[in-house]
């Protein structure tokens, strides 16, 4: 409001007319977007906070105050420790797979020319699919009798491979199904990121005696991907975390719970079981964990690590 | 001055032949193209799969010695049972209705919070940011809940609206725009205050045309994840004929339970072609889109 | 230390030529800048010349032997860019050991972790730290070691970028317009470190600039560039004195070189503006040529004053620039003469102006460029001996 600041005195009024204005517009605009905030964000987790407190079962007829007993029960339901040991192990294998893969595709595809688009197309394409559907293909082709993998696995002298139904399988599988799914948006990230990384850079590290393809990754390549390394590790471990629909459709937390992770368990309690009260403190320790992560994001991407 | 052969004597390093050269670079081109293409067949497996079984016959998906090509092509009656057993075109119509509504509602929401976020002063404004920045990192499966209880208490399950409800509002897409907004010159927009534009006009005819990129970078963001999404329709839709694509295939995968695969694979493709055959044809905007998303 | 050569290289870019049948032979220890404007191929020679580009025909020779099959670190160059490339993540200190790292150590022993297991490790990284300090000490940047890249300003990441091309002691220095990043005064001060570390070295050094007062200056030899080819390779006073070709003669010297069309007469000399000059060029009567003068051989004069010896062109001062030391001025020519010519004198010139502000502009045939039609210079025998013109110089800018 430079024009305002060296208008004559006399004219004071106009300025103060235009604050107003722009503070009416400013609310108006926004109030929509506070309203279903308030409504579909605040409100919900002051209820939340509330029914973690309560025993409240949908459709009962009276709930009593618990205070933590809810918290104290989950930290003891094995039920809840096997699901949060299930979540942590899958996410253990989906992140180093789909950000190790992801970088290594992109660390070969960046100096491709005539070949970088197919690639590209390719890789990403299981990241537009609808998973529910792909779920259920991979269901097939993972199956014992029918499916191609086992198909080839007895031609080549291996027995069959229950994938789904074999507890000590089904996790590393569904992780699998996992990296299938993620390695095409990473790899578009690390593309971006090494795109980011000037050409001269290299040139001169080659000049400098950088060899191969070992020396120029370690020297140049890695060190400069950091922020993007950080920022792929962060959003990949949050989007494994909240893993739920290839659960929900190829093996419902089977075989006996052994894939039965935190967003399965806590849909049961709330959606099958209707104890509102603990799912409410399930989803609440939830909600901590996925904090947590995303906290690290902000505090990555705020940082803006410059050399 | 060292003469250049002290330096090359300590590694020890011959100097190489054009023919070494040419052959290392060879091995090379070899050696990458054949981790891509590995990975690519991993890549692909499930699509071909899929689409080459929705044309098998029962006979053939069951047989013990199979074969990669369908011998007799039973195309018709695999895509026929599934599109009249299911009523696939109907979750498809809904995907779309239901992408639609969200994603209409999202922008006509978020593009005049995020233009006063970044560009008029009001009071709560600072409030309004942090609760913003707060409200990203939580995830729908949060809320859910209580919003599943607040629906059923007002009879709204079961309905368009149930679905696309807690979506309106995507912080991530207020985010978003107004870093965009952020970047805008206030010169041009004292310049339309001047002309007597109303601010409101100022946001629609003046601002967004030129965050149109980030706008339609947002939308594939939105299209993509709604179209795909389980958790929330799983949650508040039991009625068939509202599923969405996820939810439809979950429904029409038990009703065929073991039995069907050729119609099974038949409705997960036609399930999953609407965003194939987007991403195939606006490639680079999805691409964009995923980057601007991720690098702001 | 040693030669370097280039026969016949020749580059296209995807059917486009960028450079064409180059033949060059820089001596051992010699200072050579390619100079030229932008896109003229400069740089794409130099990085043909480290290996980064390879060429489409022709050899490269370093120390008499081909290189063309060997990598850049092979070669034994080593390049300053013009943005440094120097590694952000990296010390100063680290920057400037990496290529001595890189040749001595093996490849276990410069990973992570793995190499703590290696003696000869300590032993070897001691001496590369003598050496280092050895350089920093010599570019005066030692107490810079410990610092980050951009934590240093322009000149100080230069001398980093010089130190680490330094420590290998190459066979050669490349330098693609390491001077442009700097602002002006740093650069004149720098020009200076450059040439009086060249000296000291006694290193080949192959520098590429678009600034021709930077190519004056430094130089043994200078190779002026256009569209892909040399234009004329000489000392540099023989590029300022005798411009092989036009363009080399309006690329050299600052203010730029004078150029007015002239004829070649009837008796076959110079025909200017209907006068004829005392030149003898042996081209055809009547064909087109372009006479140069530099306006530091121009002599401004009262109107209507004559010398012998020398030709007289009058004209109106339109503009005079005054720089505190020397007047730079623009007269257009009158009568029948026609253009614009440039002239440097430091008297002031409101004291030879008349009324209407004409003067006249004297200069000796002897200092003048003859171009034919096509651009190349006029080779003449018959030209008198040099008269008393003023000295032509370079001016520093």
């Amino acid at each position: 409001m430079a024009v305002a600041a060296t208008l004559p005195h006399a004219l004071a009024p106009a300025r103060n007319r235009q604050r107003l204005i722009e503070s009416l517009s400013g609310s108006a605009f926004a109030f929509p977007a506070f309203l279903l905030l308030v409504l579909t964000n605040l409100v919900p987790l002051v209820v939340l906070l509330y029914l973690s407190f309560t025993d409240f079962e949908l459709g009962a007829l009276d709930s009593h105050f618990l205070g933590l007993d809810n918290f104290r029960k989950a930290l003891v339901d094995p039920v809840f420790r096997r699901s949060l040991a299930n979540t942590f192990v899958y996410v253990a294998i989906v992140l180093p797979g789909s950000v190790g893969l992801g970088l290594l595709i992109a660390v070969l595809l960046h100096r491709r020319k005539r070949t970088r688009s197919f690639y590209e197309v390719v890789y990403f394409l299981p990241v537009t699919s609808t998973l529910i559907a792909m779920a259920t293909v991979w269901q097939f082709i993972l199956h014992p009798r029918l499916g191609p993998v086992n198909g080839v696995l007895r031609a080549m002298g291996f027995g069959e491979t229950p994938f789904l139904s074999e507890p000590a399988y089904v996790l590393p599988t569904l992780a699998a199904i996992g990296i299938w799914q993620l390695v095409g948006f990473n790899m578009v990230l690390f593309l971006a990121g090494l795109s980011a990384i000037p050409r001269d850079l290299y040139e001169a590290a080659e000049i400098d005696g950088c060899r191969s393809g070992i020396d120029r990754f370690l020297t140049i390549t890695w060190p400069l991907l950091g922020p993007t390394t950080m920022f792929v590790i962060v959003t990949t471990s949050i989007t494994a975390f909240k893993v739920f629909d290839t659960v929900a459709v190829m093996t419902r937390g089977g075989p006996m719970g052994s894939s039965e992770v935190l967003l399965y368990a806590i849909y049961l309690e709330g959606y099958q079981y209707f104890h509102m009260g603990y799912a409410a403190a399930l989803t609440l320790i939830f909600l901590a964990f996925v904090l947590v992560f995303s906290v690290a994001q902000t505090l990555v991407l705020e940082r803006r690590v410059h050399y | 001055m060292a003469t250049p052969t002290a330096l090359h004597t300590q590694t020890g390093a011959r100097p190489i032949t054009p023919l070494a050269a040419l052959l290392r670079r060879a091995l090379s081109l070899l050696v990458v193209h054949a981790i891509l293409i590995t990975g690519a067949v991993f890549i692909l497996l499930p699509f071909v799969w899929m689409l080459i079984t929705s044309i098998k016959s029962p006979s053939e998906i069951f047989a013990v010695d199979f074969s990669l090509w369908p011998k007799r092509f039973s195309g018709g009656e695999n895509y026929g049972r599934a599109l009249t057993t299911a009523p696939l075109l109907r979750f498809a119509f809904n995907g779309v209705i239901v992408c639609a509504g969200i994603l209409l509602v999202q922008v006509l929401v978020a593009v005049p919070c995020a233009y006063a976020l970044a560009k008029l002063r009001f009071p709560g404004r600072a409030t309004l940011l942090a609760l913003v920045l707060l409200a990203l990192c939580i995830p729908i499966q949060v809320p859910a809940l209580p919003l599943y209880m607040g629906l059923a208490e007002l009879g709204l399950l079961n309905t368009y609206f149930a679905i696309m409800m807690p979506f309106f509002l995507s912080v991530f897409a207020i985010f978003l725009f107004r870093q965009f907004f952020k970047s805008y010159p206030d010169e041009i927009i004292h310049a339309a205050r001047l002309d007597g534009m109303s601010e409101f006009e100022i946001v629609w005819r003046i601002v967004v045309p030129s965050a149109w990129p980030a706008i339609a970078a947002f939308s594939v963001f939105s299209i993509v994840a709604h179209w795909n999404d389980l958790y929330w329709p799983l949650i508040v839709i039991s009625d068939t004929s509202l599923a969405t694509p996820p939810l439809g295939m979950m429904f029409f995968a038990d009703a065929e339970t073991g039995s069907n695969y050729g119609a099974l694979t038949a409705a997960a493709t036609v399930l999953t072609a609407p965003l194939v055959i987007a991403f195939l044809i606006a490639r680079r905007r999805f691409i964009e889109g995923i980057t601007m998303t991720g690098i702001k | 230390m040693a030669s370097v050569a280039l026969r016949s290289v020749s580059k296209s870019f995807s059917g486009t030529p960028v450079l064409s049948g180059i033949d060059l032979d820089v001596a051992d220890g010699e200072f050579l800048t390619l100079v030229g404007a932008s896109g003229c191929g400069k740089s794409t020679l130099i990085r043909i010349i480290a290996g980064l580009e390879p060429q489409t025909s022709g050899s490269v020779e370093i120390g008499g032997a081909s290189v063309d099959h060997l990598r850049p670190h092979e070669r034994h160059v080593a390049m300053v860019f013009q943005s440094y490339a120097l590694y952000p993540h990296m010390r100063v200190f680290a920057n400037m050991a990496l290529p001595l790292v890189m040749s001595r150590l093996r490849l276990f022993e410069r990973l992570p972790v793995l190499r703590l297991l290696s003696m000869r490790r300590r032993r070897i990284m001691a001496d590369i730290s003598r050496e280092v300090h050895s350089i920093a000490r010599q570019l005066q940047i030692e107490a810079l070691l410990d610092r980050r890249p951009s934590q240093l300003s322009g000149g100080q990441r230069q001398r980093v970028a010089l130190g680490r091309a330094m420590v290998r002691q190459p066979a050669a220095f490349l330098m693609d317009e390491p001077l442009s990043n700097l602002d002006a005064k740093l650069r004149v001060h720098m020009r200076t470190e450059l040439a009086e570390l060249h000296a000291r070295l006694g290193a080949t050094f192959i520098y590429v600039t678009h600034d021709q007062v930077e190519a004056m200056t430094m130089s043994d030899r200078v190779a002026m560039m256009d569209n892909g080819t040399i234009l004329q390779l000489g000392r540099p006073q023989d590029l300022y004195a005798r411009p092989a070709n036009l363009r080399v003669a309006q690329f050299i010297g600052t203010p730029a070189i004078n150029l007015v069309p002239a004829r070649t007469s009837a008796s076959s000399s110079v025909e200017l503006f209907g006068a004829e000059l005392p030149i003898h060029v042996s081209r055809p009567i009547g064909s087109q040529l372009t006479l140069g003068i530099r306006p530091e051989a121009v002599t401004p004069a009262p109107f209507g004053a004559m010398r012998s010896g020398l030709h007289a062109l009058h004209g109106r001062l339109r503009r005079s620039e005054n720089l505190g030391a020397e007047h730079i001025l623009h007269v257009d020519l009158i009568g029948p003469a026609s253009g614009t010519i440039t002239c440097s004198t430091s008297g002031d010139p409101e004291s030879l102006v008349d009324a209407a502000r004409n003067l006249t502009l004297l200069f000796a045939p002897a200092a003048c460029h003859v171009f034919d039609a096509d651009g190349t210079r006029v080779v003449d025998a018959d030209v008198n001996a040099v008269s008393a013109a003023p000295q032509p110089y370079v001016r520093a800018v």
